[in-house]
């Protein structure tokens, strides 16, 4: 690897963490808008224009809190555990495209971190490290409704990511690869997955919304049975940590799932525009740069469906929670595989017959 | 239940659909110290001490707001006019002080109905507002009579 292509791929890296802290933070913004605005209020708008400053305040006010760690607590394990959190959440996004390929000059620059041949497990691998994040914080905090959120973010993590992983499968019997970069490039124009796995698309969704621990899965946190869950014991920035572990990774969750179903940087007439240029590298560059531009806005309307959906929906109970994942969602994920199966089976019959 | 009543998902995308509408809906808020609620024509709002038509104060300091005050929110002290201030007083007695406790005054008007001399009312668009300290809710003199009317808005 040249230097040009080093000190490029270090600089994306920042980027693509800052932009990934940067959406966490106005996250909470636009969580709270949303929800104001879903229940007829307005929604935080003092501080700064429309209240966009208001992240910088919460944040703010959680550095000043008092940062308390209770006297019988795992002193160590306390603190790793917020801090896992978000170094796992801050990791997984390393994998995902957020882009074609720039040509500038000579050379061309990938719209990834690294472009490594496992992606999607690589994804699945560091998610689920996060619930050791949570496990920790919950057992460290030496007290019995924190061991009760964490052991529920456990088994619930463990349980939804064998369907999730299951209804995945189907999509990689598609593609054949399990790159995301590979992924997203099959899925040129309006050709995305979603058309193929509808059924797979909506079981991912449903276990996306418990491996992020939001509502209607929430319960290793739910406020009214547990004051909290997992986080009850902590405080000031650690606290922010937790949540802010949590919106990077609707975030992550959001990207994978734009990558996967939604058709990652592609749109309709994408060809037709690059072919519109009568420079190829300048249409190229035209169409990469409209394609992160319409990654972010899948993302985005990913993020406000989580949203929308958490301000809609109630909190199930926990034997329903366990029900859904076990009896419904994993046949519901081998039977999705069947059909693909049979419809790769039938596609290829009809084509090669 | 039905298969598509146990799937769940048609009542959800219903639900969802719910939540959009009051999403785009006009929201309920005011934006209480930019804009004020519309407010009836006998709201009775912050007190005030009224003047007559020649700029001298109505108040005589009799007593009866005082008397009739439900939370006796009301305390004054009444003096004499002295030669010299008959444009500030109308009558020859006259409140010195005048004090109206905003955190027990319970705004029932009941005031404003005793007072013979038409002096005391309570406004329907101005409110006593929030403060930080206690000593800033007892109102007096200096607060409660009207300003003066200057020559320009006479």
């Amino acid at each position: 690897m040249d230097s040009v292509l080093l000190i490029y791929k270090g600089i994306y890296i920042l980027a693509i963490f800052g932009i990934s802290l940067l959406i966490a933070t106005y996250s909470t913004y636009f969580e709270r808008k949303i929800a104001a605005f879903i229940q007829d209020r307005v929604g935080p708008n003092r501080a700064g224009p429309m209240g966009l400053l208001q992240p910088l305040a919460d944040a703010g006010k959680l550095f000043f809190k008092e940062e308390f760690i209770p006297a019988k607590a795992n002193k160590m394990l306390f603190i790793l555990g917020p801090g896992i959190a978000m170094l796992v959440a801050a990791m997984s996004s390393a994998v995902i495209p957020f882009g074609d390929t720039l040509i500038i000059g000579e050379t061309s620059f990938d719209l990834i971190a690294i472009d490594v041949n496992i992606g999607i497990l690589y994804i699945f691998g560091v998610v689920s490290l996060g619930v050791y994040g949570l496990m920790i914080g919950g057992w460290a905090s030496n007290n019995k409704f924190s061991l009760l959120g964490a052991i529920r973010a456990a088994s619930q993590n463990i349980s939804y990511e064998l369907a999730m992983g299951l209804s995945l499968i189907a999509v990689l019997m598609l593609s054949g690869s399990l790159s995301l970069k590979v992924i997203a490039e099959q899925q040129t124009g309006f050709n995305w997955n979603i058309w193929y796995q509808p059924l797979g698309f909506l079981i991912f969704l449903i276990c996306a919304f418990a491996e992020t621990n939001r509502t209607p899965f929430d319960l290793p946190e739910s406020e009214a049975e547990l004051i909290g869950g997992y986080h009850t014991e902590y405080s000031s920035m650690k606290l922010g940590m937790y949540l802010f572990a949590e919106y990077i990774n609707i975030f992550v969750v959001s990207a994978v799932m734009s990558t996967l179903y939604f058709g990652a940087y592609n749109f309709p007439f994408m060809e037709n525009l690059r072919n519109a240029f009568d420079d190829p590298v300048l249409g190229n560059n035209v169409v990469t740069i409209i394609g992160v531009a319409v990654m972010f806005a899948k993302i985005f309307a990913f993020i406000f469906f989580f949203m929308w959906v958490r301000w809609t929906l109630p909190r199930f109970r926990y034997d329903q929670l366990m029900k859904l994942g076990w009896n419904i969602l994993i046949p519901l994920a081998i039977l999705n595989i069947l059909l693909t199966g049979g419809g790769i089976l039938l596609y290829e019959y009809f084509t090669n017959g | 239940m039905t298969l598509s009543e146990r799937m769940y998902l048609p009542a959800i995308a219903q639900g969802l659909g719910i939540t959009i509408k009051h999403f785009f809906k006009k929201k309920a808020t005011i934006n209480y110290p930019e804009e004020t609620r519309q407010r009836s024509d006998i709201w009775r709002g912050l007190h005030v001490l009224k003047r007559d038509e020649n700029g001298a104060e109505r108040c005589t300091a009799c007593g009866l707001c005082a008397v009739a005050c439900p939370a006796e929110a009301i305390t004054m002290t009444a003096g004499e006019r002295k030669k010299g201030e008959e444009h500030l007083y109308r009558e020859e007695k006259y409140a010195v002080t005048y004090e109206v406790n905003m955190l027990r005054c319970i705004f029932c008007g009941l005031c404003e109905e005793a007072c013979p001399k038409a002096a005391i009312f309570l406004q329907d668009d101005k409110l006593a507002p929030a403060r930080y300290e206690r000593d800033e809710f007892i109102y007096g003199k200096d607060r409660l009579v009207e300003p003066l009317k200057t020559t320009e808005t006479k």
